[in-house]
């Protein structure tokens, strides 16, 4: 199929053009096809399984919505509904604090102070994980740190609860909104703070009608970035909190591993369906802010 | 104005204190034992600890692998799409940005299917052979496989970054005038210039396969992450301190590829 393309695309063009343009799909070629294995097939596989039961007697498949229903209903649905829930709140919360960080540090006269803060939050906006579910055990988990000095457990302190995996997963939410935010309010002219201050406006009218109107976008796709990469978390949660809270991603890793009920294999799959279909649905909303958002920083 | 220093560094001050204390709090863990008092035990034993040379390693030879094969993919292509294949570069950028979409556990749930087809479907066909290589404990490159794929929207946006910075047909056309071949082009002209982007990508790629765990642990492996967990339970102290060090070397791999950079932002992620 590639060369019939190639061939038909240059047919008219000149022999350099045409030499270029295979050149081009040459180069290309290997990526598609290797995406096509190892993206495409398990990705398929997935779609086929979420639609598939096999009859346990005869051990032939049939196609069927039965796994996708399965997986929105009782536990399962649970499981959605936590995922759904603490992805929200945790990111919610680190748009609120990751924006006035954000701008402490963008209007820091200190570069110094920028690039530190800039890097580390690179750093630990990929530090999720297992490394992060143990720095919290240690400090705040039933024999922590901070547990143990503080006497936090008399006081109905619970690492291992809603609340308590919100301010895990708020440290590399933070920092990922530090870093989602900051080219927005590098974008915010300082001419314009300047000509409303001299209009007579207040910095809180500054902010209601010149700067959140201009960062609204960037604030609306940083939460949105946020929302998925929590909801597709699961290492953190694994480490810390087993299973004792419900969450989607947990839910699948136990039917992945036979722990629930032989043949819950695909319920897992279909699970894993509504989670794409979730994460499809962030960069659908994603992708659109962000292009409106860069019509202000150009 | 001295109210807005005010409340900028009480902002910044916060934000240390939830960052710094997690990292203060599991270093007095691993040394303050209850119970020992103050000891190095955790840190010396690393090295001895049962598994963690062999998982270390395997995590370090995943990394190179990966690193190597997403290179290979990923150059070529990118550096293409500068140089007159750019009506392709819808197809690159879709392709690079799938994986967003499928969440990793999706991603392994389906890997955990195909593999299934091996010994229910082809297990009387050549293709069983493969199927079994790709699963090898000692070198699993199934795994290779699905970091390759998660890595590609890193890798990309590093490339493409680096490439936007400098003009790859000029450069390309200056070396073939100068009587070079296509590879010496490629690595004599191009490459260089892109040290800075490929180091980043490289890191990114680096930092992503030596903390995964979702994939590795549900296909059955043990590198480096799942063999953390796997300590935590009888040696907590332990697998704290390895989590303590890992961060520190990653954050001291930063710093030298920082320092390599140079020019170019090391945080051009978004």
């Amino acid at each position: 199929m590639t060369a019939t393309l190639t061939r038909v695309d240059t047919a008219t063009a000149a022999p350099v053009k045409r030499r270029r343009r295979s050149l081009g799909w040459l180069a290309v070629a290997p990526l598609l096809v290797f995406t096509a294995i190892a993206f495409g097939l398990p990705a398929l596989a997935m779609l086929d399984g979420a639609f598939t039961v096999k009859d346990p007697a005869t051990g032939a498949g049939s196609y069927t919505v039965e796994n996708l229903s399965t997986s929105l209903k009782g536990a399962y649905l649970t499981a959605l509904l936590g995922s759904v829930k603490l992805s929200a709140v945790s990111a919610a919360l680190a748009v609120v604090f990751g924006l006035p960080l954000a701008q402490a540090v963008v209007t820091s006269r200190f570069r110094a102070l920028r690039e530190a803060v800039l890097t580390a939050s690179g750093v630990l906006a990929n530090f999720g994980g297992v490394p992060l579910a143990f720095a919290f055990v240690a400090t705040l988990g039933n024999a922590g740190v901070l547990t143990r000095h503080l006497g936090l457990t008399d006081k109905g302190w619970d690492l291992y609860s809603f609340w308590g995996l919100v301010i895990v997963y708020l440290y590399f939410l933070i920092p990922l909104m530090v870093l989602t935010i900051t080219p927005a309010l590098d974008g915010l002219r300082s001419q314009w703070r300047e000509a409303a201050q001299n209009n007579g406006a207040t910095t809180v009218q500054y902010w209601r009608h010149v700067a959140l109107p201009v960062l609204l976008p960037s604030l609306l796709g940083g939460l949105v970035l946020l929302f998925g990469s929590a909801f597709a978390a699961y290492a953190t949660a694994a480490a810390m909190v087993g299973s004792s809270i419900p969450l989607v991603t947990l839910q699948i890793a136990d039917a992945l591993s036979g722990n629930v009920l032989v043949g819950q294999e695909n319920v897992a799959l279909a699970l894993s369906l509504d989670m794409v279909l979730v994460a499809a649905l962030v960069m659908a909303v994603y992708l659109p802010l962000q292009r409106r958002s860069a019509r202000w920083l150009a | 104005m001295a109210r807005l220093n005010l409340w900028r560094w009480g902002v910044l001050g916060l934000a240390g204190l939830y960052f710094l204390v997690p990292l203060a709090a599991s270093v007095i863990f691993t040394v303050d034992v209850p119970g020992q008092g103050v000891t190095f035990d955790a840190y010396t034993q690393i090295f001895s600890a049962d598994g963690f040379t062999s998982s270390l390693l395997l995590s370090l030879e995943l990394a190179a692998a990966t690193i190597a094969v997403v290179l290979l993919l990923m150059v070529p292509a990118t550096v293409a799409l500068r140089l007159g294949a750019s009506r392709l570069r819808p197809v690159v950028e879709v392709v690079c940005s799938l994986p967003l979409v499928l969440p990793p556990i999706a991603f392994v749930a389906g890997i955990v299917t195909v593999l299934k087809w091996g010994p229910e479907h082809l297990s009387r066909t050549p293709l069983f052979q493969t199927f079994v290589a790709i699963q090898n404990p000692d070198f699993p490159v199934v795994l290779v496989l699905a970091y390759v794929v998660m890595a590609l929207p890193f890798v990309y946006r590093a490339l493409d970054a680096g490439l936007s910075a400098i003009d790859v047909r000029t450069l390309v056309e200056a070396a073939r005038s100068c009587g070079a071949g296509w590879p010496q082009a490629l690595f004599g002209a191009v490459l260089p210039n892109l040290r800075a982007a490929l180091l980043n990508a490289s890191f990114l790629t680096l930092a992503l396969v030596l903390g995964e765990f979702t994939v590795a642990q549900l296909l059955g492996f043990r590198p480096f992450a799942v063999w953390i967990v796997s300590v935590s339970g009888a040696q907590a102290q332990l697998s704290v301190a390895v989590s303590v060090l890992s961060l520190l070397v990653t954050w001291a791999l930063l710093l030298v590829l920082a320092g390599f950079g140079g020019r170019t932002r090391t945080t051009s992620r978004g």
